[in-house]
């Protein structure tokens, strides 16, 4: 049975109370190519090479930030970082460690080339789920594969709560607060701990990493386990253990000429017409 | 991995492998005061440079978080790093802007340095900790209106009174960060030889008026210090050091932040010319592909290079604890002239667009003139290279 988020009435929001105990806060983080030099993709498997340097996903650093955020709120605890990655990368890992978080657990095995994104989610969710954690929390989408669906299959591997889109998380007791982004504006929910988030880009301000902070990253513990140290069959995972195939890539259609509103005194109008028309106002 | 050779993108920017004499915190650090200064000053200081303005109160705190101030110091708040890791930081931080670079230097080599190096246990904890935090902002007083090349005839002087306080009267002249200082290291002549002195800006007599007018290092402070009958307690004299030792010990750390720092304009300047080269569409094509603009852009990239190499030699020396003043010379003279060369000749690839501050270029090619000029003159370098080679000084 999993247990479920409710969103507040606002009404309900009230002040509850704010008792702080330690908090292991778990984060997975993405090493991706750099997208200033993104490489290519490979034609055989239609997916992007990864055989060059690859960096901390910045839509990870939010997650990151908020984690070590919410440890140095709670005033005592811990951020661990888990990831998934080829041939034992660990660059992105560096960058996180170096902004604070402790140690990591690398999940790198040449079985795992072709994972879907279901099958990253049960990764990862076999090495955070004896971790103790009482928050997970994960970009709400990678900048380069964009699925954005692995927080919430985690959190469903786990029988975890869910909450998306996350633009601020407060610790209450055993609780959490969060703010949701909607289109509209945000909702509040309270959710039981532990639970997995997913922060949306540009919410907190990452920090950079200091040359402390850079210097102690060497010597943080990082775990790398093979797919079957999780207890994975080697056909549950990689391209035959994968439910998707990439059938076709095409090329991104070239952007079009914009319309452009001469003011005939009457411009106003067709640009409100044209707002409404994407939905905007 | 890609061929050292082939037509990649990180060729142009490290042809030759130069990552490769870097460990992989020192790359760290270099990726990630690159990162800053790609995200929070590229977007920024072109304005900041129209304007004439320096939003010191942010950046100091940014960069203090970081540990980039007085950061190859020891205890007090201050990092510890090793030179080469300083130097690395300040080619990034002058890839941004040479004013931020100096910010800087001045910060940490020349405030925070002769207070960690010649000043009392109390100068160390009261000012120490503020400054690397980047609460705290230093200046460096050497410089007169009449006394440049040579400050050994500065007429700044501190006469001690019965009482034991020192009096200080003078000018000082083209100091940056001024204006925006907490606490000045001020020199001056006294009885027994030149001293230096912690002077908190806030004390009575002392005014820091701007210098306006200039079109170098816009997004800058830099001011006179006016010292007018500054009455000072018995222990605001630096006491490590009496003699023009000090000034210049000073001089030779921040010499070698610019010899690191201006490499980074000369990149960005390089960079800034290939990729406007690439995208010039003139007579059907870019204008890289023109024999003439390629030469130039090697030429550009062979002295980046070089200018790294010679950095990276000296910054491991320095750590070796084995450079000399002489080597520092050798490199802030090279240094600075290479990229004064690259960001002339970078301008007039990117033509009329070349003179506007949409481009880092001019910017960069205005600001190292005074960089050229500043913490010893391309001639004094010339001067001290040419004592250390023949034993003849000829300064006088």
């Amino acid at each position: 049975m999993c247990r479920r988020a409710h969103v507040l009435g606002l009404d309900q929001v009230v002040k509850l109370s704010s008792t702080m105990h330690a908090m292991k806060v778990v984060v997975c983080v993405k090493q991706i190519p750099d997208p200033a030099d993104p490489g290519a993709l490979d034609p055989e498997t239609r997916t992007l090479k990864r055989d060059v340097k690859l960096i901390l996903d910045e839509s990870d650093s939010y997650g990151v930030e908020m984690a070590l955020q919410l440890v140095e709120a709670a005033g005592e605890g811990e951020v661990t970082l888990v990831s998934m990655a080829p041939n034992n990368e660990r660059s992105g890992l560096a960058t996180a460690l170096a902004m604070g978080a402790a140690s990591a657990t690398l999940v790198s095995d040449p079985a795992l080339v072709g994972t879907d994104a279901l099958t990253t989610a049960k990764i990862l969710a076999a090495t955070i789920k004896d971790q103790g954690a009482d928050l997970v929390i994960a970009g709400s989408e990678s900048s380069d594969g964009y699925t954005g669906t692995v927080p919430e299959q985690i959190a469903a591997v786990l029988d975890l709560p869910s909450v998306t889109a996350a633009k601020s998380v407060e610790v209450d007791g055993s609780n959490i607060l969060v703010k949701r982004q909607t289109d509209a504006g945000y909702d509040s929910i309270i959710c039981p701990m532990p639970a997995v988030i997913s922060v949306t880009a540009g919410v907190v301000e990452p920090r950079y990493p200091s040359f402390k902070g850079i210097m102690a990253a060497k010597s943080k513990p990082v775990e790398e386990k093979l797919a079957a140290d999780l207890g994975f069959e080697e056909d549950q995972v990689g391209w035959s253990g994968s439910g998707q195939e990439i059938v076709e890539v095409a090329e991104a259609p070239t952007r079009e000429a914009g319309d452009i509103i001469e003011d005939d005194g009457e411009a106003h109008v067709k640009i409100v017409e044209f707002l409404e028309s994407l939905k905007v106002i | 991995m890609s061929t050292p050779l082939g037509p990649k993108a990180e060729n142009a920017r490290d042809f030759l492998a130069t990552d490769s004499l870097l460990s992989e915190e020192e790359i760290m650090l270099r990726d990630t005061v690159r990162r800053y200064v790609d995200k929070e000053i590229l977007p920024e200081v072109g304005a900041w440079f129209d304007e004439g303005v320096f939003p010191h109160k942010e950046v100091a705190k940014t960069i203090g978080d970081m540990g980039l101030l007085g950061m190859h110091l020891e205890g007090y708040g201050c990092a510890g790093s090793s030179a080469m890791m300083y130097g690395l930081a300040c080619a990034e931080l002058e890839a941004g802007d040479s004013g931020l670079r100096s910010f800087v230097s001045v910060q940490g080599s020349l405030a925070m340095f002769p207070i960690w190096a010649y000043g009392s246990e109390e100068h160390k904890q009261e000012w120490l900790p503020p400054m690397a935090a980047g609460d705290a902002i230093g200046c460096f007083g050497l410089t007169e209106p009449d006394s440049g090349s040579d400050p050994s005839s500065m007429r700044t002087n501190a006469k001690q009174q019965p009482n034991g306080d020192w009096l200080l009267n003078g000018t000082k002249m083209w100091i940056t960060n001024g204006s925006i200082a907490d606490v000045a290291v001020v020199w001056a002549r006294a009885d027994e030889g030149i001293r230096g002195f912690v002077v908190p800006t806030n004390i009575e007599g002392f005014s820091a008026p701007k210098i306006e007018r200039k079109v170098s290092l816009r997004a800058s402070v830099t001011s006179e210090l006016i010292l007018d009958n500054v009455r000072l307690p018995a222990d605001a004299v630096l006491p490590g050091v009496a003699s023009m030792r000090g000034p210049l010990s000073c001089l030779n750390e921040a010499r070698f932040g610019i010899l690191f720092g201006v490499v980074g304009a000369a990149r960005a300047c390089y960079e800034a010319a290939l990729n406007y080269a690439n995208e010039r569409i003139q007579f059907g094509g870019p204008i890289s592909r023109f024999q003439l603009t390629q030469q130039r852009l090697v030429d550009f990239m062979t002295a980046v290079q070089q200018g790294t190499l010679l950095s990276y030699h000296l910054g491991r020396l320095k750590d070796q604890g084995e450079l000399g003043p002489a080597q520092v010379s050798f490199g802030k003279r090279q240094n600075t002239r290479m990229a004064i060369e690259v960001a002339r000749e970078a301008r007039s690839v990117l033509g009329a667009n070349g003179i506007t501050t949409e481009y880092p270029v001019i910017r960069h090619m205005n600001n190292l003139e005074s960089v050229y000029t500043y913490e010893g003159t391309n001639e004094i370098h010339t001067l001290i290279m040419g004592q250390a080679i023949t034993g003849h000084s000829a300064f006088a």
